[in-house]
């Protein structure tokens, strides 16, 4: 057994190796023909753009993206900044240059790559998911009996912050880095998927794409992990396939079909202000130009945030959402879950979370309300500010780097839920729902607890959930997202996840059950 | 300001510190030489088995105790002076109490085994105990097998402990059967056949003889009163414990096996009180031992002597029993009393259903002619306290029991549920026709 999982390694880690050494290779060979197209698709009127690539691109070969995409970018900038000067607007291109390096490069390729897709899907994916699987699927015999496996979590390196998390949260942070900064990078990784693409949406893919697929494809991998640890644990198994059929469903099925039936591409599980550029202008226009279907989107979203969402939340906790339907949930469950331990469960975290998550609804809201306000008015700046600009920051700072960069890179070092409990407007939004108007409630079992700590070591929102159990009180706090962790973990039985009556829910104790009742009385009454 | 100094930071000592903070301003000093800060025992083991660091089983963030006022000195009493009110420290100054409250816990039998001594022979109880532990069974080549000792709720902690580290172990049962002085005898033969599934070597009706030393002073083998001698590096002593009040001896202060209490926890001396572990009932208390030594009680006493110490005298008079554990990977819950089949009296009858497969079994305790509901046991089912807690105290009979069944139930959503045929099965044997009823959340919450 022993041997298949190291067999299973060594296979994942060549097909990660070979995954990671793509970037850096291949052949592109940018023809005029291509160029014309890219000119004509994007409408570029800059000659000093189109003298530069025919004089430096065209016609010549690259090895690797490397060579590539410096003279590209080079080239775009040097054009732009010469029409700036000479105040030619018309003549700007707006495509980044990263993005028009991606688009170029992925018209380009040629060789064995682009040549064997299959085969190079079979050598990394393929290889990615064997090796995981056979480094995985002995666990049902070397777990031995089924029960609660956390044997060596503080020992093993890869869970314990030692170099091998780190190396994972490395290579995290660049891939994020990657996706969202220098996509052309990722022009090879987008020819392996491009049959799955095309067969989909009738496309080529795109890096989005390659992250849709590489998401499920983890998620798949990781929930059979899940299964395997858990499998004593139904809420675990279901919950589990309730993130995945989302992800695989919702997030990436329906909207790649939607845009092969000419609708507008739409997940219909993500609900403002997570999808924080619903509201935005482009969005908005193309909903309302998609007729019938936008304008079905269009509603649906709104009814979504404003009535779903909290109705299901007073019914049962944020968890509904939160890790059974969410793609960033599903993906911390999975993937996340050998980190879980390593949110810091310090109130001085608690404190700093509750400042970052509010303020990034605040800034949520905010952001969405001017968007509205320019909309509606058609004006590009309220009170002073660009709505453009407040949007491009949100983009940046949270939606690239919090909720991408940070919120998944950081999992090895932080635990695995970064965004979702100090970043995500929609949890911030669904916790003071949770919080103050819900059925939704953690049972304290009696006097049960032994103060162990299994619970607040591996909830993965650092909730300090014993300090809570030991005192007798239920957990009713706005960041639970009902992994139901905790009550897997407990050692006693003490927790027990449920959605009961209002009364009684909130209930401060100062002696526990067990002691003498009319001591109990006395204290807790008063 | 009155000072209060408690001797010993465990959870009955600490309890007492929060609750008098709470009630009162006086000034409080706790002693310990274990650790700086309050730690749970009970969590020593998932240290060992990798499951948390050492920081987690603390339940207070370090900030905590200056916050609260809660002076903590790490040192050791040598010596209690009563009559000047003053305690001796082990390299530290003395400190004058008003009011002295003993909660110094418990510490490893031995019953003078030869050899109980050497080296790799030890208890787990105290952290200096599981950094011994750390030190001399780090993996399976330094520990290539270790001998357990005493088939009791640490035994087997410590079994799974070194298990989860892949090092043979073999477990030395006095009984006919693990924990059977306390557990009936199904469930008791269900742990049984568990400890085997986890391939640890259980030797039943087995005691220890002595220990061997090879010649740098280390345990190298066990001998059995079988005759047999085991080969191993490391041995586990948890036939028990007992209370640690050595320190105590000539202070005048009443000892038996523990510190002698009246139900106020006050000792024979004035403004001297002793909790949780160390503390010794005159009289026991209903079924309760005169020494309870669980996490619980330490609790509840704490809880109760503060009250008396901030001015509202309270005897210690706790409600129903109740109790639970982790035998590897089957947890147990008690309610009541299920007495085992040793020390149960002839009034008491079991209604006892066990799964076709699945390591999960329930006992019911119930009076023959009254079928009042006096107890109940599950493993692998979790219950719920209010609602246990509640039938015992309205003394209902087993019918009732039965038939509300469901309501107690406190596994997590979506697990299988087994009222339906614990009752059938219990409807076939005592000729009842009861329907359990659906769960009710108005009558769970009836009391609240
Ligand atoms: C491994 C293990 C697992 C357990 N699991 C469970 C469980 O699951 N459920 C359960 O109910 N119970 C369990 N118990 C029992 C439970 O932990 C004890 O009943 C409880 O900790 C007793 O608390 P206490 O406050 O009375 O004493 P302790 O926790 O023993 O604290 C006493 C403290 O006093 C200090 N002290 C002693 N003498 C002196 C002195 N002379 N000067 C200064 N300080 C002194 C000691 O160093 C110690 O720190 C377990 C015990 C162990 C060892
Ligand atoms: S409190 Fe429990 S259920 Fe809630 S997030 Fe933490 S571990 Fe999950
Ligand atoms: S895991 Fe259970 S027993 Fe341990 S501290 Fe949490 S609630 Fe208490």
């Amino acid at each position: 057994m022993q041997i298949i999982k190291k067999i299973g390694l060594f296979i994942f880690l060549m097909g990660l190796t070979i995954f990671t050494i793509l970037p850096f290779v291949g052949e592109f060979k940018v023809t005029s023909a291509t160029l014309d197209q890219i000119i004509m698709d994007k409408g570029i009127a800059s000659e000093i753009f189109v003298q530069g690539m025919k004089k430096n691109v065209v016609g010549q070969e690259f090895h690797g993206m490397l060579s590539l995409s410096p003279q590209i970018t080079q080239i775009l900038e040097t054009a732009n900044a010469q029409h700036r000067e000479n105040k030619e607007y018309k003549k700007v291109i707006y495509t980044g240059p990263h993005d028009m390096a991606a688009t170029v490069g992925k018209a380009s390729g040629t060789g064995f790559i682009v040549e064997n897709k299959g085969l190079m899907w079979f050598l990394t994916f393929g290889l990615g998911i064997l090796g995981s699987l056979l480094f995985i699927v002995p666990n049902i015999v070397l777990l031995g009996k089924k029960g609660i496996k956390n044997n060596g979590i503080y020992h093993a390196n890869a869970t314990n912050r030692g170099w091998i998390a780190w190396m994972v949260f490395v290579f995290l942070v660049s891939f994020y880095l990657v996706l969202y900064f220098r996509s052309e990078y990722a022009v090879n990784w987008t020819y392996l998927v491009d049959p799955i693409s095309e067969f989909l949406s009738g496309n080529p893919a795109g890096h989005w794409f390659v992250y849709g697929f590489m998401y499920c494809t983890v998620m798949t991998v990781m929930a059979v992990r899940m299964y395997i640890k858990y499998r004593h644990n139904m809420y675990q198994m279901v919950r589990t396939t309730s993130v995945l059929f989302f992800q695989i469903v919702f997030a990436f099925l329906i909207p790649e079909i939607m845009v092969r039936l000419q609708m507008p591409y739409y997940d219909f599980k993500n609900a403002f202000p997570l999808d924080y550029d619903f509201f935005f202008q482009w969005n908005l226009k193309s909903l309302l130009n998609s007729g019938g279907i936008g304008l079905f989107i269009l509603v649906w979203g709104i009814i979504l945030t404003l009535v779903i969402v909290p109705v299901m939340v007073y019914f049962f906790g944020k968890r509904w959402y939160c890790s059974w339907v969410c793609g960033c949930g599903g993906l911390a469950e999975t993937l996340g879950d050998p980190y879980r331990q390593h949110s810091s469960k310090s109130l001085f975290s608690w404190k700093v979370e509750r400042w970052l998550v509010h303020g990034v609804l605040v800034f949520a809201v905010g952001m969405t309300l001017m968007t509205l306000y320019s909309f509606f008015t058609e004006s590009g700046t309220v009170l002073g500010l660009k709505t453009q600009s407040v949007q491009n920051t949100y983009s940046l700072l949270i939606g690239a780097f919090f909720a991408g960069v940070i919120g998944t890179g950081f999992y090895p070092i932080f635990g695995n839920r970064v965004w979702c409990r100090f970043g995500c407007p929609l949890a911030a939004y669904l916790g003071f729902v949770q919080r103050f108007k819900s059925r939704f409630r953690i049972t304290t079992n009696g006097g049960q607890c032994i103060s162990c700590g299994n619970c607040s070591t591996y909830c993965e929102q650092g909730i300090d959930v014993r300090a809570y159990a030991q005192k007798g009180e239920n957990i009713i706090r706005s960041s639970c997202v009902g992994c139901g962790i905790c009550s897997a973990v407990c050692p006693r039985g003490v927790l027990k996840l449920e959605n009961g009556p209002l009364k009684g829910r909130i209930n401060p104790t100062e002696i526990l059950l067990g002691n003498d009742v009319d001591l109990m009385d006395l204290v807790n009454k008063k | 300001m009155e000072h209060i100094v408690i001797i010993g930071n465990g959870i009955s000592g600490i309890t007492a510190a929060r609750h008098i903070r709470k009630l009162s301003d006086k000034k409080i000093t706790i002693i310990s030489p274990e650790s700086d800060y309050f730690f749970s025992r009970t969590a020593l083991m998932y240290v060992y088995m990798g499951h948390m660091k050492f920081e987690h089983t603390q339940p207070y963030e370090n900030w905590f105790w200056k916050k609260n006022r809660l002076n903590l000195v790490n040192a050791y009493v040598t010596k209690v002076d009563t009559a000047n009110k003053t305690l001796k420290l082990k390299s530290s100054e003395d400190i004058k109490y008003d009011k002295l409250i003993i909660a110094s816990g418990s510490k490893s039998n031995k019953f003078g085994w030869p050899g109980q001594d050497l080296k790799g022979v030890q208890g787990l109880y105290s952290k200096q105990d599981l950094e011994l532990l750390e030190a001399n069974a780090p993996n399976n080549e330094v520990c290539k097998r270790a001998v357990i000792v005493g088939g009791g709720l640490i035994g087997i902690e410590l079994a799974e402990m070194l298990r989860s580290r892949d090092i043979p172990v073999t477990f030395l049962v006095r009984e006919s059967s693990f924990w059977n002085g306390v557990l009936p005898e199904g469930e008791s033969q269900m742990i049984n056949e568990h400890i085997l599934e986890h391939h640890i070597d259980l030797k039943l009706n087995t005691n220890l003889k002595e220990i061997i030393s090879d010649e740098n002073g280390w345990a190298k083998a066990v001998v059995t009163d079988k005759g047999e001698t085991i080969q191993c590096t490391v041995v586990g002593l948890t036939a028990g414990v007992t209370p640690n009040i050595e320190f105590l001896k000539g202070s005048g202060i009443e000892l038996g096996k523990g510190v002698k209490v009246n139900t106020f926890l006050e000792t024979n001396i004035a403004d001297v009180y002793a909790i949780g572990d160390c503390a010794e009932q005159h009289k026991a208390i209903g079924n309760r031992r005169p020494v309870e030594a669980v996490w619980y009680t330490g609790r509840m006493m704490g809880e109760v002597l503060a009250q008396t110490i901030c001015g509202n005298k309270r005897a210690y008079k706790p409600g129903h029993w109740f109790n639970s554990a982790k035998f590897l990977d089957i947890e147990y819950q008690t309610y009541g009393w299920v007495f085992s089949g040793k020390s149960k009296n002839d009034q008491e009858q079991h209604f006892h259903w066990r799964h076709p497969v699945e390591k999960i079994c329930v006992t019911i305790a119930f009076h023959k002619e009254t079928k009042q509901f006096l107890g109940i046991n599950t493993f692998g089912i979790r219950m719920r306290h209010e609602i246990l807690d509640r039938w015992l105290t309205e003394k209902r009979n087993i019918d009732y029991v039965m038939e509300y069944l469901k309501d107690a139930n406190f596994d997590p959503e979506f697990y299988a549920q087994y009222e339906e045929d614990i009752v059938s099965l219990y409807n076939s044997l005592y000729g009842a026709n009861i329907t359990p009823r659906k769960k009710s959340w108005k009558r769970i919450f009836s009391n609240t």
